[in-house]
């Protein structure tokens, strides 16, 4: 029993060093000069203006969800429609079925209101920030 | 520079551990991918299939990150001029530059009246090998590119520097 820890250790080791044999050898011999003109951002030789990350609204994720069923249906569709002659009545009632849980999909996402781009369900006021009053009616 | 660099004398291990660096160096020549004139015509030319510049382990990478060489190949305007440079300060260690053509080396046409031209651009970047030709003819790239192999095969990385 005591002699299987050796070889696990060994191949412990020699993994180890296959491992950082790389790294340990470019850290000793690889030219290093680290000038801050280096480490700038490229930007094809112009000077790098603004953040070189980029941020996209939030909404474009449930419209990327939502577009991925239309995507996945007509990949479905398509071989369908090609053989759809042969193939006879059974297979138009299949794909209905299909394209009937898919518009269920559908008709969920619309009801909740996720292909409206701006989402004004809440009224001013209204929510949390009902608190701050920001545009309360005036009343006389 | 690294931690072992031009810190042996030189012996029969440290001079052929070097070749065999300078070997791996100099075989795989990733030249930065930027033209200024129409002698990156030519240099298009050389990379592609009738000259094929892969053969000699040269390939166009579009970062100077991954780049060795800097091919400076076109006329270099003044206002392109610190592009150049700031390109050429972005490649990582080690770099050579390669000065294409007539107008890289000397100004070329634009030496007498281009009062927009950079009268050679060994003015702003260290160049290794000069090509001359207006432009030079794909051969004359690749033959370019021979040479700075020989430089590098030259070159001390572990050994003293000979100086």
């Amino acid at each position: 029993m005591q002699e299987h820890y050796g070889i696990a250790l060994a191949f412990g080791a020699v993994a180890f060093l296959l491992m950082y044999m790389g790294f340990i050898i470019q850290k000793l011999i690889a030219p290093k000069n680290k000038t801050d003109l280096k480490m700038d951002t490229y930007e094809c030789g112009e000077e790098p203006e603004g953040d070189g990350w980029l941020q996209f609204n939030i909404r474009f994720y449930v419209v990327a969800l939502i577009f991925i069923i239309f995507d996945v249906e007509v990949v479905f569709l398509f071989p369908w429609a090609v053989v759809f002659k042969d193939m006879g009545f059974l297979t138009f009632i299949e794909v209905f079925v299909f394209m009937i849980i898919l518009t269920v999909g559908l008709a969920y996402v619309w009801v909740k209101g996720d292909l409206d781009w701006v989402k004004m369900k809440l009224k001013y006021g209204a929510g949390r920030y009902s608190a701050t009053k920001l545009h309360e009616p005036e009343t006389k | 520079m690294g931690a072992l660099n031009h810190k042996f004398n030189e012996n029969i291990l440290i001079t052929s551990l070097d070749k065999l660096l300078n070997w791996s160096r100099s075989g795989s020549e990733w030249y930065f991918q930027f033209g200024l004139a129409c002698c990156a015509i030519e240099m298009m030319s050389a990379a592609a299939a009738r000259h094929d510049l892969e053969r000699f382990g040269a390939m166009p990478r579009s970062s100077p990150r991954q780049a060795d060489v800097m091919i400076v190949a076109g006329t270099v305007t003044l206002k392109m001029a610190t592009r150049v440079k700031r390109l050429y300060e972005q490649m990582a260690e080690p770099k050579y530059v390669i000065s294409m053509g007539s107008c890289a080396n000397s100004g070329g046409p634009y030496w007498q009246h281009g009062y927009h031209v950079l009268k050679g651009v060994d003015q702003i970047v260290p160049v290794d090998i000069y090509i001359p030709g207006c432009p030079p003819r794909p051969e004359a790239l690749i033959e370019g590119l021979l040479h700075l192999q020989k430089k590098m095969r030259e070159e001390h990385i572990l050994a003293k520097k000979e100086d």
